[in-house]
Order: structure tokens, then sequence, then C-alpha cells
């Protein structure tokens, strides 16, 4: 699976697609991979805050829970419903459907910070 | 730690290297994970077959006019009781009552004795076991003589019936036979760490990756997955079968880990007897339960449990049931509670969340 060109990435491999002052957040292709099948996705309620870098919920898969960290900061607009029910979806379209979140950015800048789509790939290529 | 040096290999090692399987540390030894899928893998075995590389298990060998005295002193379960051909689950105990480890114990004859271990345990049992022998026995530690490959599933019979004359059928359930599997000389035991029907063969190491090979060929018709330590995991947790360093420790007993059934305290002396007697008199205060969680939250191994808002116990296993489709696990609660139908609640992530207890196993499969 290729990553979108117009996307940000994380070291902890979450992804940013940012539309004006709005961002969607979700995990790459490569962290669905290693976690291997999700059962379990628990996210913040709409209304609440995340901050940069810090854990705003977790994707279980059969074996472990893994913390998804915030790449940007902001207030959550809204939080995927099509995780509770088929969480499965994250394995199957991570950079797509399968969005985790959506946040009003409250520092538009930090997304300057993350890697684009070429440096993630090298980034997991070599890790 | 550097894991392509400083882990144990099981022969069966690249193999699964080639087959991109997930490798993670298992008690010391580099072993596969998953395959494909955990989910794949579990339904394969629970449906049709799948086939695991457990060859990081120990066996020790006990030969000796003395055999089954020795066995019988160092082990929980009435060895003297098996016929040729059969074997039995126990438990090595420490003498103050706690678990060395949780074993199989075949005869093998009148005078010897093959005893199936956990990987990481394998040292310790066997100097545990030489510590006790006072009896006209030898002790051997043999698991580098032996790949021991698990066969599980409705069609594991059928799969490995085509690589042995042996009369598969006829082996029952915790019995075992000497044969050839694939031309090679093997044990073969109708046992098994999943809940379904199967087949555990021991195996040289030398032949371990082609026996592989040809199982894998030989179950082609039956859809057969390889399968990792991740699968393992959850079958055996919905078995309701223990796992060393999480049901059972040190500092767990028998009794308290719902294995009553497994300590012969009529069959005389044995290392633990004593703690195990006293323990009765004063009667256990805790003891293992199974619990499906009522609330949204996976409960997993070693959260904290509650009863009405008070510290109760901790959660050995937890995890998802892929097969009941809920998230099941097996807790210490104290004695009094540890009975189904008790609400818990399950400390996710320092959150309550709801759960009750159920009775075991989870999953038992139908009898053929």
């Amino acid at each position: 699976m290729s990553y979108p060109g117009n996307y940000k990435y994380t070291k902890e491999h979450e992804w940013l697609d940012v539309d004006g002052d709005q961002g969607r957040i979700g995990i790459t292709d490569h962290a669905q991979h290693e976690l291997g099948d999700i059962v379990f996705v628990d996210l913040p309620k709409p209304g609440s805050n995340v901050t940069k870098g810090h854990s705003f919920g977790s994707v279980e898969s059969v074996k472990a829970v893994s913390d998804i960290y915030a790449p940007v900061s902001g207030e959550v607009l809204e939080a995927n419903d099509l995780l509770s029910k088929s969480p499965e979806k994250l394995n199957e379209d991570p950079h797509g459907a399968a969005w985790l979140i959506k946040v009003k950015l409250s520092a538009p800048d930090e997304a300057g910070g993350l890697m684009d789509a070429a440096a993630y790939e090298k980034y997991v290529g070599a890790e | 730690m550097n894991p392509d040096t400083d882990l144990k290999r099981t022969p069966l090692f690249d193999v699964h290297r080639a087959s991109k399987a997930k490798m993670v540390d298992f008690g010391g030894w580099n072993m596969p994970v998953q395959y494909s899928s955990i989910l794949e893998e579990h339904n394969a075995v629970r449906t049709g077959v799948g086939l695991f590389d457990v060859s990081h298990m120990g066996e020790i060998e006990i030969r000796g006019p003395e055999a089954a005295k020795l066995v019988d002193y160092v082990s929980t379960n009435h060895a003297a009781k098996l016929k040729i051909g059969q074997a039995h689950y126990s438990a090595l105990l420490y003498d103050h009552g706690g678990f060395v480890d949780d074993i199989l114990v075949h005869k093998v004859s009148e005078n010897e004795f093959f005893l199936c271990v956990n990987a990481a345990n394998q040292d310790k049992d066997f100097e545990h076991i030489r510590r006790h022998n006072t009896f006209d026995a030898d002790v051997n530690f043999a698991s580098d003589r032996y790949a021991q490959l698990a066969i599980q599933g409705p069609n594991a019979l059928g799969t490995l019936q085509k690589l042995t004359s042996a009369r598969l059928s006829e082996i029952k359930y915790y019995w075992f036979t000497d044969g050839l599997v694939a031309d090679t000389r093997a044990r073969i035991a109708r046992t098994g760490y999943t809940g379904e029907d199967g087949f555990e063969i021991y195996v040289p190491p030398s032949d371990a990756a082609r026996i592989w090979n040809e199982l894998i060929e030989a179950g082609q018709e039956f859809g057969i997955k390889a399968c990792g330590l991740g699968a393992r995991n959850t079958l055996r947790l919905e078995a309701k079968m223990a796992l060393y360093g999480h049901e059972l420790t040190a500092s767990t007993n028998p009794f308290e880990a719902d294995l009553a059934w497994i300590v012969k305290m009529e069959k005389g002396e044995f290392v633990g007897r004593r703690a195990l007697e006293m323990a009765m008199e004063q009667q256990i205060t805790r003891k293992l339960a199974g619990f499906e969680m009522t609330e949204r939250g996976i409960g997993r191994d070693g959260y904290e449990v509650w009863i009405d808002g008070t510290p109760a116990g901790w959660v050995t296993s937890g995890g998802p049931s892929p097969t009941l489709n809920k998230n099941i696990g097996l807790c210490y609660l104290p004695a009094a509670q540890a009975k189904p139908g008790i609400n818990l609640q399950v400390l996710i992530r320092n959150v309550p969340a709801g759960a009750v207890t159920v009775p075991t196993p989870f999953y038992k499969r139908a009898k053929t």
C-alpha cells in the first residue's frame, strides 16, 4: 500500500491530513500491519482536546494494546463511528475509511515538523 | 539484546523466516507469533487444521528401575498409575507448594518416562528433578534431541495420517505411540494445547523442516495454516488451559489454580505435599475464575480486578476470544467469589469496565 502524498506522518506511525484549519488523523498501513488483527479502538469524545505528542486513545489487536499519539494539538470534532462497530476496517483501509478522529487544529504550525510521505517510507524501510 | 544472535532458535527458524512469519522473543526463544493473521490461524485450528512449531518446549527423560518412583516423588499426578503408552498432565512443585512448572508425563516403558516441559523452565526443571533424585533412576536433559510439532484441529488426524502408517484413530486422547512419520522415527501423542483434537509429534531436529513441509503439503486439502504463538495463546485461553508465568507461578498452588484434579494426595509422599496439606486445612484464600467483559474494553494480563469498588484480584490472561466473539479472561479472585455470576470491574488503563464471572472452559469442542 502506498502512502498518500498529501498526508504528513509521525515516527509513532500516525498520519495527518490537513484541510484548512481542520485535520484528520489515522494510523499508517505500516502500523496496522505491525499490530495484526485489530479488534478494538478506543477514541476520545468530540469536544475533548488532544495534545501533540500525547496519547489520545488506543488500538488493540488480538495480541496487544498500542497507544495512539496526536501528531498535532486540537479539539476533537468527530471520532470515526465506523471503528466502534468494525475495528477490523483499520486493517483494510487505514489511510481512508478507517481514519480515527477529526480535529480543529489549535496550532497549525505543529504540522510543519512532521515527515512527508517520502521521508516516512524511508523511515519505515529502515526501521 | 540482538535478536539475531542472542535468542535461541528452533530447527524450523529458517522455515519461519522464509514464510515471513512475525518473530518475537518468547522466553529467550526467537519464535513465530503469527504467519498471516492470528484470527485466521485460530479459526483454522477450530474448523480445519493448524500446524505449530513448539520445538522450544523442553524434554526430560527419566530411566531406571525406580523411574516411576522418582516421577511420583517430584510431580503431583500419579505416574505409577499410567499404562505404557499413556500420558497425563501434572506439575512440579516447590516444597512450599508453588509451581516449578506444569508438565506432560508420558510412560514409555516400565522403566522409562518422557517429560515435556515449558521452554523457559527446562533448565530449572531438570535441576529440580535431579536434586530430588535419591532413587535408582537417571535423569537426562533431552531437549537437544527433539523438535516438536503440534498438528491441531478437526482435520489433524486426516493430515497426519497421510504421513504415517500408525493407526491414529486408535490412539486415544492423552495416549501416544512411537512410529514413523514421513519415514522418520517419531513419538506421536494425541495431546495438545488448543482445546481441539490433534497430535503433538516429537521428531529428530535434523528432520523437522522436511516433516513440517510434508505436513503443510498433506494438509493442503483441509486448508492447513502454519500457526504462531499468538493463535496458540487465544486457543489455549478459550480452553482454559493454564500458562506458566500467568495462571501458574512459584507463588500459586494447584488448588488455587483450579488444578486439584492433577494432585493425587493418596499416592504418598511428594515434593510440596506438606504445603498442600496445610493449604487444604487452612482453606485457600484465592482461586482462578473465568470472566467475560460486559462493557466495552478488553481485560488483559496484569490488569487489576475489583468487586464492589474494592480491589479483589488480577487478570492472569485476557483477550479477545475469536471463537466466541467476546472478550474473555482468567483472573484470581477471593475463593468465595470465584464462582460464576459475580460482577467484576476490570481496571483498563485505570478506567473500570464491567465484567462477570462465567463457567469455564469458555470453549469446549463437541464430542465426536
